[in-house]
């Protein structure tokens, strides 16, 4: 009975999953929206347009709706969360009409996924909750991708970004006693000669946490800088994650230190080759 | 009264209530629960003597420790340990106790613990401020967990009792551990039948 | 307003960070505990639904705690224990010194007790004129420093073994330059017996208080709760009224976990149940609220009334490892002290919630299950909307700047999104801007993913 109630909780989302694949049947017919979160579209536009790619090469019938802003988290994450009305009506009239919406950032639809509420429209608001996906979950959960066709011939770091991690539950977390798996992990394994390092610490966080790093600048930074020693340490050639704000925070880190080691999100590498 | 108003309080604050779960009952995996218990014990600080019967103990006590004084309530020791220490004795005359040898009720082979109540002690105080304490556990004494530690006690009576678990200790000095913070400098188990 | 008269978590965490070696050490050691309590837990294959049991039973005290207040007081009666309830810390420490008076003693020993911390017990009767003598390894070191815990599990975990070794010299007269923690724990064991024999008054914590039979718990490595108890002539046991559980048999869920979970050893040393006084013995039991049954009806919040003051959320927050237990000015530090405090005083902790990034890991470790993370963005939530965030100054405007800058605000202003670049924290290259002061900003590409898609694809 105990363990039904775990497991419930930590399966919630795979048994969604296989409902929705199971009444949906052919995935090609599915309609995709694209959430290009703010900052993505504004600074790592590749990673948004690998995303596009690898979904359309996978068969998806892809939308951006172009009225699209912000998930409304840096806001909320601040303790702002009442102010993210404007925010939540928006997203809602841009994507509740597709099966799935789907973004390159757990952290974002981690956000949507817990938070996003309407004052006039919450069956819609919930339904949003219910279909928006990371797209490393819409991969394997959804289009249960088998095979990929990409090169990317690096060592690659992968970190775990935590809201995608423990909220979304992409990868198990060191902490449970429970069988280890690893969505992103599954993914990056398919790209040919690409080697995946180790990692001292395999589930730390990196300390972006959106205001958290200005706020508390010299924790956020001291946390990055360990991270990033962690990877560098293993002969990480990239350090790739499914959350660009991590690799943003990262890669300010790795600049300012002259490294020649890039971030990349992971969608650019499952789209290479 | 502070005592109406928290109660109050409390009574007006708390949500509706929630049944207890069940019990875990889970067993231990299974295994040699000596051998587990020997393992544990040894990984805990403790030291694990095997002996066949607990008449060899006089002995054993003589290689193991440098005399001085010793206390127990084990017949077979009463040639070489005193054992008129009562609840009624003053705490602070056994100040000076270097070695004691109890019997506990019975023994965890999860994490080495021993369990004894007030009335195997003498003194409530004997198991903590003596400097070397040995207990006397056979194999069948050894339950797997804590789960059947407890159905164990069930509703025993008792005044005061304590799981011990190997020497007293602490890491407290950038997580260094040392044995022999204020308790026993080190625990032996006789493991009886080894 | 007033200003808060001490530095924020930010700003003390700031001068924690000016030497980075002693960060990575204080995280390294912390780490280390961390991975002590994964070998452990992993040593458990039912480990999830030991933490899911222990989270039930939990609820199903706070749920009743009322009821097991009263249950449990009468069986403490009934086996001749003196019982006492203290509405506030005041109260608390003041029914300490009326039992101290009532014996006309002027000096006692006190072992582990987060919740005497909580009320300043120490502070209180240090004005009374009494003196009192932390046993515990830990919390000596600290007092001899004059200093607060930094860890409620680990108190001077910040101090290393050549500044202790100083301490040692200085008060307990070990020859200059001895750090060896071997000899520094046989000095203060030498010390401490002799306080040991000669206080009649021993205070002790309590880790669980057992309803259906009136007894406690106290659990230690070093003994020194027994050594104080059993030694003197009047016990007195304080404890928080969270700290009940319903039956003896739970104590084998809570102590699998407690000490795994804390240090990564199977058990403490001694587990000890007090349940009626030594002959000849007074023994007193404090229950004290002290905020908790307002905790108790804050719904979102009243979970973490489940904790069992294990340490495990302090251990694995990233946080907590490199800002330091000072950095958060309370008695309780790390996580659950961020989720506890602000229910004291919402605007002297304001800051605690912001101290996060959400990670989760502390929800995942609490071998009581408290969504650690999920209440740190309650409590923000809260505490912006009961308009404390601009007591805190260093987080709220900088957050607030952030905040002003994101593209959803700002869109709505009507604006071109291009100018998302000029506002955003890392958009400024200059040393008042946070972000850049150790990180370089992202490169502003040609275009973005919207410009581009426009041209792509439609």
């Amino acid at each position: 009975m105990n363990g039904e109630l775990v497991l419930m909780n930590n399966e919630r989302r795979t048994m969604d999953n296989q409902a929705k694949n199971v009444n949906l049947g052919d995935s090609k017919k599915m309609t995709v929206g694209l959430f290009i979160p703010c900052y993505v579209d504004q600074f790592y536009p590749n990673a948004g347009i690998a995303t596009l790619q690898l979904l359309e090469k996978l068969g998806v019938d892809v939308h951006y709706p172009a009225g699209q802003t912000c998930c409304g988290q840096p806001m909320a994450n601040s303790g702002f969360e009442h102010l993210t009305h404007g925010c939540n009506d928006l997203f809602i009239k841009n994507f509740s009409g597709y099966d799935y919406i789907v973004a390159p950032s757990g952290s974002c639809v981690l956000h949507v996924k817990d938070h996003l509420h309407s004052g006039q429209e919450e069956d819609k608001a919930l339904s949003v909750r219910g279909k928006i996906y990371e797209l490393i979950e819409f991969l394997t959960d959804v289009l249960k991708v088998e095979n990929l066709e990409a090169r990317f011939p690096h060592k690659v770091g992968l970190h775990q970004s935590c809201h995608g991690q423990r909220g979304l539950k992409l990868s198990q977390m060191t902490e449970l006693v429970a069988p280890g798996f690893s969505k992103p992990g599954y993914l990056l394994n398919m790209v040919k000669d690409l080697e995946l390092v180790p990692l001292d610490r395999m589930d730390e966080c990196c300390g972006f946490g959106g205001t958290f790093c200005v706020a508390e600048e010299a924790v956020s930074v001291k946390m990055g800088k360990d991270r990033v020693e962690d990877h560098l340490k293993h002969g990480a050639e990239f350090i790739t994650a499914a959350d660009m704000s991590c690799l943003m925070h990262m890669e300010g880190i790795l600049r300012r230190k002259k490294s020649g080691v890039k971030v990349m999100h992971i969608a650019e590498i499952l789209n290479a080759g | 009264m502070s005592r109406e108003k928290i109660l109050a309080a409390v009574a007006a604050n708390q949500p509706a209530s929630q049944p207890l779960p069940p019990d875990p009952g889970m067993n231990f995996p299974a295994g040699d629960l000596v051998e587990k218990f020997a393992a544990v014990v040894t990984a805990i600080g403790a030291r694990v003597v095997g002996i066949g019967s607990v008449a060899e103990i006089p002995a054993r006590i003589a290689e193991l420790f440098q005399g001085g004084r010793i206390v127990s309530f084990i017949p077979e020791l009463a040639e070489i340990a005193e054992n008129d220490i009562s609840p009624a004795t003053d705490p602070h005359t056994l100040e000076n106790v270097d070695v004691t040898i109890l019997q506990p009720h019975f023994a965890v082979a999860e994490n080495g613990a021993c369990w004894i109540t007030e009335d195997l002690m003498g003194h409530r105080v004997l198991p903590f401020i003596t400097q070397h304490l040995a207990m006397v556990v056979t194999a069948e004494q050894i339950v797997p967990t804590m789960h059947q530690a407890y159905d164990r006690i069930a509703e025993g009576a008792y005044g005061f009792a304590a799981f011990i678990a190997g020497p007293s200790k602490t890491a407290d000095i950038e997580q260094s551990l040392v044995l022999g913070a204020h308790g026993p400098r080190s625990m032996t188990i006789f493991l009886v039948g080894l | 307003m007033m200003e808060r008269t001490h530095k924020d978590h930010a700003q003390l965490s700031d001068v924690f960070n000016e030497d980075e070696p002693r960060v990575n050490w204080h995280d390294e050691t912390l780490w280390w505990v961390r991975q002590k309590r994964d070998r452990a837990a992993h040593g458990i294959p039912e480990f999830e639904l030991l933490r899911e049991t222990a989270s039930q039973i939990k609820n199903n005290v706070l749920s009743n705690l009322s009821d097991y207040l009263v249950q449990f007081e009468a069986n403490a009666l009934a086996n001749g224990i003196i019982v006492h309830w203290a509405a506030n810390a005041a109260e608390h420490n003041r029914i300490v010194h009326s039992i101290l008076e009532k014996h006309d003693v002027k000096r006692i020993v006190k072992s582990k007790s987060m919740l005497t911390e909580e009320c300043h017990l120490n502070e209180y009767l240090g004005g009374q004129g009494i003196s009192v003598v932390d046993s515990d390894l830990g919390e000596l070191i600290v007092q001899l420093a004059k200093e607060p815990p930094s860890h409620i599990v680990l108190p001077c975990i910040h101090k290393k073994k050549e500044e202790i070794g100083e301490i040692f010299h200085r008060h307990l007269g070990t020859e200059k330059g001895m750090s060896d923690p071997q000899v520094l724990t046989e000095t203060a064991r030498q010390h401490l017996r002799e306080t040991f024999l000669t206080r009649r008054i021993a205070l002790t914590g309590v880790n669980f208080a057992i309803a259906e039979t009136g007894e406690f718990v106290v659990c230690t490595n070093e003994g020194n709760a027994d050594m104080g108890a059993h030694l003197s002539d009047v016990h007195i046991a304080s404890m928080g009224i969270e700290k009940l559980i319903p039956k003896r048999k739970h104590l084998g869920v809570f102590l699998r976990l407690l000490t795994r979970s804390a240090t990564g050893q199977p058990v403490t040393t001694y587990s000890s149940h007090f349940k009626t006084p030594r002959k000849g013995q007074e023994m007193h039991i404090i229950l004290v609220d002290n905020g908790r049954s307002a905790q108790l009806g804050r719904k979102e919040f009243r979970n973490s009334l489940k904790c069992i003051r294990c340490g495990a959320c302090m251990n694995t927050c990233p946080v907590y490892r490199r800002s330091g237990g000072h950095s958060y000015h309370n008695a309780i530090a790390g996580p659950i002290g961020a989720i506890l405090a602000p229910n004291l005083d919402m605007k002297e902790y304001a800051d605690l919630p912001f101290a996060s990034t959400l990670c989760g890991s502390c929800s995942n470790v609490c071998p009581v299950k408290i969504d650690i993370h999920d209440q740190l963005y309650k409590w923000r939530q809260v505490i912006v909307q009961e308009g404390y965030a601009a007591t805190v100054k260093s987080v709220s405007m900088k957050a607030m700047a952030f905040t002003l800058s994101s593209p959803a605000l700002y869109r709505f202003a009507g604006k071109s999104g291009r100018l998302f670049l000029k506002y955003a924290p890392f958009a400024v290259s200059n040393q008042m801007n946070p972000w850049y002061k150790q990180r370089e900003m992202p490169e502003p590409p040609a275009e973005s993913f919207g410009e581009w898609y426009k041209k792509n694809r439609n």
